[in-house]
């Protein structure tokens, strides 16, 4: 026993030692602070996902809040396998295809990265986890616009060709180095941490999906309350928490930058569920709770892909904005009779358009300086606002086009519309065979 | 006047309510109750296959005039029946009813139904 732990204690002194001179080759080395705010922003991504569920799920009827809170789950199984086996090369492997989307196979089950510490000073396994969790969330947050009526098996294979052939592509044009809409412009499209890769591409999704599959039987005639909108206020509350690794972490660093991403992301938040209120207010004479939530989410969604560049005025303006043009949005969806169940589309698709837009115009000084040096002249905001509509195009009319072709291939092979009897008996009995909620009242 | 008691599997309980608003039966008092039956209700608990001890069922609790009492009858047997017919399915109780009140205007009998 003692022989063995003292070769073992060998083994690590000698691999420390390998380890050791390996850093001395190397010319970046780890900064201990970056690296650990990129840690605790993954694990704060990473808990945006189950205060999605607790969302979504609180939104939905008693019968079908397990089913609901499986889709992110789900998402977090499947693209959590998904993305370290094909996510992260496609995303950020060098382009291939004319820039389609990138490839290396070095990143095939990140086996390239063992030892590499990037230039923003951090592992790159940090980076490629804490874009991991990006990719989980954004096909979570379709699911809002088609809850209570998919088959589980269709929707695990949905998100993951979607993934593969929506997000990655998106991804790799907005965010990779070589990437086109990166290199758009002098300083590129303005994408900080999300507003298109994240937002508008499965805002998008889910208004093509919600159209593509129909309404839920009953709908708009039979009211559907939520169940609970405790855990819908709890999950609003996560989210808010979340972004800060969502925003503050998407500076990659742990400085100036940082610290403005994480206060403009508290101003817009609260901007956005203040006008929200007061809308509310106006309007109906009271303020609910799933406003303030639905006011909170349109303002981080807003100043996602803005939160590196405005300054807190732009903050302010961004949240308050995005809240008025997304209830605008829902009372036209309520008019046009759509069935978005949980206003994906409304909150996330119109949010991240409203933010990757608007942000144009109050963009901090410096940067437009910094832009016109690079351009050798000038670069007015209506030059952005161009860029930034590109953008904007681009992603909407690439995710909208192929999700239906994707939406298409699914509901025809394995199903994606559950049938009426399942529909009816709801998704916790008919897809999983369990139930959420013990003797509550049925809804 | 009768009361119709029903105790149905919960994932019927849409397809009851609406057959009974199709029949013109629409008003209904529901309520989540467990129970013993002949059923074995078989869920997954972590994989393991479990038998709970209580089953959960929804109870429907109807007040009608006694010329209503088959249509209603009918209409639940028809909806709350898993395909041809399952072990679980529910049973409906009629037991005959004294005097039935409307609060708000103290109506008494068959009218206040």
């Amino acid at each position: 026993m003692v022989k063995k732990l003292s070769t073992s204690l060998l083994l690590v002194l000698a691999a420390m030692l390998v380890h050791g001179t390996g850093w001395a080759a190397e010319t970046v080395v780890t900064d201990t602070g970056t690296t650990s705010w990129m840690l605790t922003s993954t694990a704060l991504v990473l808990l945006m996902v189950p205060g999605l569920a607790m969302f979504y799920g609180g939104l939905v009827r008693t019968k079908n809040v397990i089913g609901t809170m499986m889709h992110s789950f789900g998402a977090m199984v499947i693209i959590g396998v998904l993305w370290p086996m094909l996510g992260y090369a496609l995303s950020f492997g060098h382009g291939i295809l004319g820039g389609f989307v990138g490839w290396d196979s070095k990143y095939f089950m990140l086996q390239g990265i063992d030892d590499t510490i990037m230039s923003t000073q951090i592992p790159e396994y940090v980076f490629a986890m804490f874009q991991g969790k990006f990719a989980i969330i954004t096909p979570a947050l379709i699911a809002g616009a088609f809850a209570e009526r998919v088959n589980f098996k269709g929707y695990a294979l949905f998100i993951a060709l979607w993934s593969i052939f929506v997000y990655s592509p998106i991804c790799h044009w907005v965010w990779a180095s070589d990437g086109f809409l990166f290199n758009l412009g002098p300083m590129g499209a303005i994408d900080f941490a999300g507003g298109t890769v994240v937002h508008i591409s499965s805002g998008v999704t889910a208004l093509v999906a919600a159209l593509f599959l129909g309404a839920r039987r009953g709908y708009p005639r039979n009211v559907m309350h939520p169940s609970n909108l405790v855990m819908t206020l709890m999950g609003a509350g996560l989210l808010w928490v979340g972004w800060f690794g969502f925003n503050a972490g998407s500076a990659i660093a742990s400085n100036l930058a940082t610290a403005r991403a994480l206060t403009v992301t508290q101003m817009a938040a609260a901007a956005g569920a203040f006008t929200w209120m007061i809308i509310e207010m106006v309007h109906h004479g009271k303020a609910t709770s799933l406003g303030v939530a639905s006011g909170i989410l349109a303002g981080l969604v807003a100043i996602t892909p803005a939160a590196g560049v405005v300054q807190p005025v732009g903050a302010f303006a961004l949240g308050a904005i995005a809240a008025v043009i997304c209830y605008l949005a829902i009372m036209v969806k309520s008019k046009l009779g759509y069935d978005d169940s949980l206003d994906a589309f409304g909150v996330h698709g119109v949010g991240g358009i409203v933010g990757a837009l608007a942000l144009t115009f109050f963009i901090r000084p410096s940067w437009m300086a910094e832009a016109a040096a690079k351009v050798g002249g000038s670069w007015t905001i209506w030059q952005q606002l161009g860029v930034q509509a590109t953008a904007v195009g681009v992603t909407v009319a690439y995710a909208a086009v192929v999700s239906l072709v994707l939406l298409f291939i699914v509901e025809k092979t394995i199903g994606l519309r559950i049938s009426e009897d399942d529909e009816m008996s709801g998704l916790d009995h008919s897809m999983h065979g369990e139930q959420g909620y013990g003797l509550i009242n049925p809804n | 006047m009768k009361l119709i008691t029903a105790i149905i599997p919960p994932d019927r309980l849409d397809h009851v309510r609406e057959a009974l608003i199709q029949a013109d039966i629409t008003r209904i008092t529901v309520s989540r109750v467990t129970g013993h039956g002949r059923q074995e209700d078989i869920e997954f608990y972590r994989g393991q296959k479990i038998a709970p001890n209580l089953i959960p069922k929804v109870r429907l609790d109807i007040a009608v005039n006694n010329e209503f009492v088959d249509i209603t009858v009918d209409t639940i047997v028809k909806a709350a029946k898993h395909g041809q017919g399952e072990i679980g399915d529910g049973k409906i109780f009629i037991t005959p009813m004294e005097q039935c009140i409307r609060i708000r205007t103290n109506e008494r009998g068959g009218s206040a139904i």
